[in-house]
């Protein structure tokens, strides 16, 4: 075998081998990936039906609403807002310790055509006084909070800043 | 009591910061004097090496002791001992602490490392003078930059003023032994990659890589790479039995972090065997071990700039970020401007056909690098996504699942072929030969998976698992001439069977045990009900009645205990206790899962919310099939990793007792 055979072997082998993780890779980008959207973004430029994505926002104060009867899984709904439109979000399952009334919230699923978010997994994995950074960009991008200006309003404020509450459900 | 206020007066922060300064001066002379003196050729400036890596070592474990005198005296007055321990805080967490925090952890990198460069010294003695003077001031140059960084934009003896009574306690979620232990044992693995790339640079100042550098190098990636292993399943294991959501790996980029050195130091591991024994990959190897330590520290440091935004948020501050940030251009820019200036001094190696040892060791690096490349991209899209594009997007476990997990496959599928193929030039015949039954098995695999279990990379994956653990079986039968040689003859074989190569076996299995227990878990079975005390769920065939809730109280929280009986038909086969832990001072809810195994599955039960309006509560139940067996694969992969690092010829050859190096690497925890 010659050395020309050699790099040619090794030149397809790498070939092949990056080939397939670029195409594998380039179709979960098309499939996969999950968009953070704050409600007002939802609302202006709905997503497709099926697909998944992220919600975050502040829990609206007061609007947690929790249903469980004996030997069915529990569920709760509850809305979401980002200080300009509010989205009622149904989930079944086990909220996490420090999911709260007024503090931030990230919600994993999809939107249904009746407007209301389904989501399957629910994320406050932030201590208390922590804001997820998309939380807070999306604050920022929709012209409630000014990170020049100190630190995000204290939780329960976004409630009064939220135009119309109930838009959408 | 007064002994421990005697001890921290003598060990005062102030004594810990001019240690830590001091470590910095002998690590920027252990840097300049010995490169320096390699390249003037001055045997005595390359002599002063070796005692400057034990200066800065044991400058920096006065600095650390001082740390953890400061944390067991409650001297609050430190500030990092105020944030983060509290009177009430038991020894061990005390102590375990100390690392728990940005400040801590970056003391205890840096003391790594600098036991890193004394084990070189210690082990590296018959070395050649310049090899060695250049491998340690280039840890030497490593360590400055970390141990700057420490001192002037993270110092842990930052004092507080007015001293308060009482620290702020500490994240209850914190006090647990398996991540009291998992930091030193992760940070090991991924300093324990500092010396291998401290041999690359040093190689491509020397200009020169030859079989001897392979020897040299691959006992040090393989003890890292174990100990990166032991880290990684620890991690695993904690976030499975602690944050109780039932799954063990998130895809999370603190976890992708500690995955991707792992799987470049997987490929330079199996590289440097072809640089030993064929002299071949040279210049791959270099840069791979160059690759390999700029993925631990870009994974554990960018992690911590903010600029990967992740739940493990314990240490974002963007001012560090920036000093960072330097730092790795500094050391990774610099390697590979070095290696492009200094490359072309390396010589190609030998020639050896497609279908041969050296030809399967290169598939290896090839699948590993493709999937390390893709785990990199789906990791690093996101954070560049939102920077460039302004996109908040978020990559998980099924862009994970449908890209890295597939790449795997066919690295399984050849690793049981590999160890059987000669050098040079292999022929296809006698390996099937040696491999029959196991093809056999992995058949009967598949033929079994394929009714038990749905999905089909499950089923795919669990017929190359028993493929790998069958093939890694198989090459030590033919090795030892098992069956075709009178037993007596077998045994004696096995009894001289080198280490290395019985290591190398069970880190395999280990890899195929790892996947069967991943493959257990995707059949996992879950449901998540609300009961009223008294009533039961079916799940997985079993009834799990939930007997009672009752209060408990700890040492420092409450507790909610739920008893719950798991029967098959009627007879009871578990008890579980799940409970909650209400931390009063800490405003915290901690849920205490309870985990029922044996070792074919796991009963996993959490307690909910307890809504008294109704008196139902919430309980979310799986059942875990071979669980276990995915910390227990990643324990075998460690043990053969440390098994072939206590192999004769890694003792006798060059380097000569280099495997020990691995050991004193260890600090105390490893005994946990």
């Amino acid at each position: 075998m010659t050395r020309k055979t050699r790099r040619l072997w090794l030149v397809g082998g790498c070939m092949l081998g990056f080939g397939t993780a670029t195409i594998l890779t380039l179709q979960a980008f098309s499939t996969d990936i999950v968009f953070f959207m704050a409600p007002s973004q939802i609302l202006a430029h709905p997503p497709a039906p099926n697909r998944t994505i992220r919600l975050g926002g502040m829990v609206v104060a007061g609007s947690l609403k929790e249903t469980h009867e004996a030997g069915k899984p529990p569920s709760v709904s509850f809305l979401v807002t980002d200080g300009q439109d509010a989205i009622p979000v149904r989930f079944t399952g086990v909220l996490p310790d420090l999911f709260r009334e007024g503090q931030s919230v990230v919600a994993l699923g999809e939107m249904r055509p009746g407007g209301a978010f389904i989501a399957s997994e629910v994320l406050a994995k932030h201590d208390e006084t922590y804001m997820p950074k998309e939380v807070a960009e999306a604050l920022r991008k929709s012209g409630r909070w000014d990170p020049r200006f100190g630190k995000p309003p204290s939780a329960s404020s976004w409630d009064d800043m939220t135009v119309a509450p109930s838009r959408g459900s | 009591m007064h002994g421990t206020v005697l001890l921290s007066l003598i060990l005062s922060p102030e004594l810990g910061r001019f240690a830590l300064a001091f470590a910095c001066c002998l690590a920027g002379a252990q840097t300049v004097l010995p490169l320096w003196g390699a390249w003037r050729g001055r045997t005595a400036l390359m002599a002063s090496a070796r005692p400057l890596a034990w200066g800065q070592f044991a400058a920096l474990l006065l600095s650390f002791c001082c740390l953890a005198a400061a944390s067991v005296a409650n001297d609050f007055s430190v500030r990092n001992i105020a944030e983060n321990s509290a009177v009430a805080k038991p020894l061990l967490y005390k102590l375990t602490g100390i690392w728990g925090n940005h400040e801590g952890s970056i003391l205890l990198w840096a003391l790594i490392l600098a036991l890193c460069g004394v084990a070189v010294a210690r082990f590296g003695r018959n070395l050649p003078g310049s090899l060695l003077a250049r491998v340690l001031g280039v840890l030497g140059g490593t360590a400055l930059g970390f141990e700057l960084f420490c001192l002037l934009t993270s110092d842990p003896f930052d004092r507080l003023w007015p001293a308060p009574p009482d620290g702020q306690g500490m994240n209850p979620l914190l006090q647990d032994p398996g991540l009291a232990f998992h930091p030193p044992i992760l940070y090991t693995g991924y300093v324990g990659f500092a010396v291998p790339f401290a041999f690359a640079v040093a190689a491509l100042l020397e200009g020169r890589v030859d079989a001897a550098w392979g020897r040299w190098v691959r006992p040090w990636t393989v003890a890292a790479w174990s100990f990166l292993s032991c880290g990684i399943a620890l991690g695993s294991w904690w976030s499975y039995y602690v944050l109780g959501w039932g799954g063990y790996w998130f895809w999370d980029p603190v976890e992708n972090a500690s995955l991707l050195p792992w799987l470049t130091g997987t490929a330079l591991l199996h590289s440097a065997i072809v640089v030993e024994k064929r002299e071949a990959l040279k210049i791959w190897c270099v840069l791979l071990a160059i690759g390999t330590f700029s993925l631990s520290l870009s994974g554990t440091f960018l992690v911590r700039s903010g600029i990967l935004n992740s739940v493990h948020s314990f240490a974002n501050d963007p001012t560090r970020g920036v000093f960072i940030l330097g730092l790795l251009a500094l050391l990774i820019g610099g390697a590979l401007l070095l290696f492009g200036l200094r490359v072309h001094l390396l010589q190609a190696g030998g020639l050896f056909a497609p279908f041969s040892r050296e030809g399967g060791l290169v598939l290896n690096n090839i699948l590993l690098c493709s999937i390390c490349a893709v785990v990199l991209t789906g990791t690093m899209y996101p954070p560049f996504a939102a920077l460039l594009l302004g996109q908040a997007i978020s990559v998980g476990k099924p862009f994970f699942d449908s890209t890295a997990v597939p790449m795997a496959m066919p690295l399984l599928a050849t690793m049981a072929i590999g160890p059987m193929l000669p050098w040079k030039r292999a022929r296809l015949t006698p390996v099937l030969q040696r491999l029959w039954w196991a093809s056999l098995l992995a058949l009967l695999a598949w033929a079994v998976a394929a009714f038990g279990v749905s999905g089909t990379l499950p089923v795919l994956a669990a017929g190359f698992a028993v493929w790998v653990i069958a093939g890694a079986v198989a090459d030590l039968a033919s090795r030892i001439l098992l069956f075709r040689a009178p037993l007596r003859d077998s045994a004696a074989r096995a009894r001289h069977l080198s280490r290395a190569v019985l290591g190398a076996a069970i880190a395999h299995a280990g890899v195929g045990v790892t996947v069967l227990g991943l493959v257990g878990m995707s059949q996992a079975q879950h449901a998540i009900v609300s009961v009223h005390p008294g009533d039961g769920v079916d799940l997985a065939g079993m009834r799990w009645t939930l007997r009672s809730v009752r209060d408990a109280d700890g040492p420092n929280y409450h507790a909610h205990v739920a008893t719950i009986d798991v029967t098959r038909n009627g007879r009871l086969i578990a008890e579980l206790h799940p409970s909650r832990r209400v931390f009063p001072l800490q405003h915290q809810t901690t849920t205490e899962v309870a985990i029922r195994t044996d070792l074919v599955s796991d009963l996993y039960a959490v307690l909910g919310d307890e809504h008294e309006a109704d008196g139902t509560v919430v309980l979310r139940l799986h059942r875990n099939p071979l669980a276990p067996w995915i910390w227990l694969g990643g324990l075998l992969m460690a043990i053969g990793g440390f098994l072939s690092l206590s192999d004769r010829r890694v003792r006798v050859g060059a380097p000569m007792r280099a495997r020990r190096g691995a050991v004193p690497a260890v600090p105390a925890p490893a005994a946990e």
